[in-house]
């Protein structure tokens, strides 16, 4: 059984900029939630979920050592810094764009969430 | 009063004594008996005034560093020298030294910054007057690192080969040279390293590579060969999650925000670095704030590119090999980092006038706040169409409702109190921004009902500086640049 959850529940997550790229760290609450989001969200995934409002593609690194994946959004400051005419010019906010995004999540990921709530 | 400053000496002093470490021996018997910490005092240029002095008063700490220097920064630093040439360095970073002078005489602690911007003499001799009026004359030293400003350089290096190109799309930096406000290198830690050798008390450099304030201290109290790239990855990973203030000690924290105690009163971060290369990250006992390995992971993703290949000018490191866990309350052990060779060039930081921009601001009050502050949006426009102004791009943003998330928010909620209209345009051309400015402020009483919010005046007009990001064969810039040491 699954349960559709906001990426939030899962994860917690950081954002920045490189030029007119954001980068959004997101890291998994739980190893369980680690595996699922390795094979879950993927590039395609959020490039589908920041349609409309990223100019570029999405890119996906992953970090196992931290139960991390980093996402660089291209073209996504309106040219960033001082160019870009965005109330998030500098895309600090990025991260809770992306934790809106909701996922199918299986009834085990979802129990090691609630029961260790993960690594501290 | 002790001295550090013996011959080839390179002994940091702190509040506990221990071992004197030299250069040669990295690893024999004359390693610390604790560890070297390295405190953040600054994490930007408008970060908390009072943090560097707490770092300096709260607890035992061995260097002190402070980043002033954002993107843009020196754009800024190099208008103020244009128009006043004793200016251009981070003026705040004076009376913050006159107030810690006596401090860090008596505990023996470096202190490493860019403060110097694009004036770093004069950033010097104020810091010359700053250590007279503490009283610490004849007792300390000041370091400065020169070089990295090549400015005036730029149409010989051009002519040279030298393309600069944009290292996002390419083009290259002859394009927009009359436009170039700023051009710097980063470099990296030998020279902060030999003025540390040289008993400098406090080094201010221009454009430095911000993880290396942290770790070049790390490099002349261990002695470590600029070869040993694992090490200098630690040192890279170290600085990485220092350079940030508190965002490493519980600030802009996700994880459990709401429980993170004390924030007003928020520890800065200190990292403990050992000779092996394996470090701590802490913050003083009795300050807020939480440092846990998620906390810490927040910070390390924080900026990151390819994690495989984090790059400074003195190596390589790989943060997907990066181990870390608690070590105890507010403290996280980080070890395991891998690092591979330096690159063969350097990274350049430009800036150039890229146009002007101006942002106008009205809020809009319940019933219908949303569709009272979008027929504003559509009166607004209508004006400017009518008056002819041409920009490059015009943005309306909803604060309250769509301004973060813009699609994602959906619909706007029912019934909000009230929403911010946010309307930002811009051009090369100053005059339609300029004329932008004036159109705000009428639709308060031609416009739609229920505004308000306007007490902050007329929108100003802004510089647009455009970030342009190249890279420099080492060797155009490394055999210019200069260590000085002088005696308060």
């Amino acid at each position: 059984m699954a349960a559709r959850v906001q990426l939030r529940h899962l994860a917690h997550a950081r954002s920045g900029d490189k030029g007119d790229t954001a980068n959004v760290g997101v890291i998994a609450r739980s190893a369980e939630a680690y595996a699922f989001l390795k094979r879950e969200l993927t590039a395609g995934r959020v490039a589908e979920h920041f349609a409309g409002m990223i100019d570029g593609p999405v890119e996906r690194y992953e970090l196992d050592n931290l139960q991390a994946l980093n996402f660089l959004l291209h073209g996504a400051l309106g040219g960033g810094g001082t160019v870009s005419l965005m109330t998030d010019a500098q895309g600090k906010v990025y991260s809770t764009a992306l934790l809106r995004a909701e996922l199918e999540v299986p009834d085990d990921v979802l129990a090691s969430l609630a029961a260790g709530r993960g690594e501290r | 009063m002790r001295d550090l400053r013996s011959a080839g000496g390179t002994g940091f002093g702190g509040a506990a004594s221990f071992a004197r470490m030299s250069r040669h021996s990295p690893n024999g018997a004359d390693s610390p008996k604790r560890a070297l910490r390295i405190a953040c005092g600054q994490g930007f240029w408008g970060d908390r005034l009072d943090a560097p002095v707490e770092q300096v008063r709260r607890g035992p700490i061995d260097v002190l560093m402070l980043d002033y220097l954002a993107e843009v920064t020196m754009s800024i630093l190099q208008k103020q020298k244009a128009r006043d040439p004793a200016q251009g360095y981070a003026r705040d970073f004076v009376p913050l030294l006159e107030e810690i002078f006596p401090d860090i005489v008596e505990k023996g602690i470096r202190v490493i910054s860019n403060a110097g911007g694009v004036n770093i003499a004069g950033c010097r001799d104020g810091l010359v007057e700053a250590a007279r009026a503490a009283g610490v004359a004849g007792r300390a030293r000041i370091g400065t690192v020169t070089g990295d400003d090549i400015l005036e350089r730029l149409p010989d290096l051009i002519a040279a080969g030298h393309e600069l190109a944009n290292m996002d799309d390419g083009r290259p930096l002859s394009e927009v040279l009359d436009l170039v406000e700023s051009a710097n290198a980063y470099i990296g830690a030998r020279p902060i390293v030999e003025a540390l050798a040289r008993g400098a008390d406090v080094i201010v450099t221009g454009r430095s590579t911000d993880t290396a304030l942290t770790y070049a201290p790390m490099i002349h109290a261990f002695g470590w060969s600029w070869d040993d790239w694992d090490r200098i990855a630690h040192g890279i990973v170290a600085g990485h999650i220092n350079e940030c203030g508190a965002q490493a000690s519980g600030g802009n924290c996700m994880i459990d925000w709401e429980t993170i105690p004390d924030l007003a009163d928020v520890g800065y971060p200190i990292i403990e670095a050992t000779p092996e290369g394996p470090f701590v990250l802490t913050k003083h006992d009795g300050t807020g704030g939480r440092i846990t390995p998620a906390i810490v992971k927040e910070q390390i993703l924080y900026e990151m590119s390819d994690p495989k290949a984090y790059i400074t000018p003195d190596g390589v490191a790989d943060f997907t090999t990066i181990r870390l866990e608690a070590d105890g309350p507010d403290r996280v052990r980080v070890h395991g980092v891998k690092g591979s060779p330096r690159t063969d060039r350097l990274k350049v930081s430009i800036s150039h006038r890229a146009g002007f921009k101006a942002v106008g601001t009205l809020v809009y009050a319940w019933p219908y706040a949303v569709a009272k502050a979008q027929k504003a949006d559509a009166v607004l426009r209508e004006r400017l169409d009518r008056l002819g102004l041409v920009f490059d791009e015009v943005r309306t943003e909803y604060v309250g409702w769509n301004a973060t998330h813009g699609p994602l928010a959906g619909p706007p909620p029912e019934d909000l109190a009230e929403v911010e209209l946010r309307v930002a345009v811009k051009s090369e051309d100053k005059a339609p921004v300029e004329r932008f400015t004036r159109e705000i402020a009428p639709l308060i009483l031609s416009g739609p009902p229920g505004v308000t919010g306007f007490a902050g005046g007329r929108p100003r007009v802004q510089d647009i500086v455009a970030y342009w990001p190249a890279l420099i064969d080492r060797s155009a810039i490394e055999p210019g640049i200069e260590v000085e040491v002088v005696e308060v």
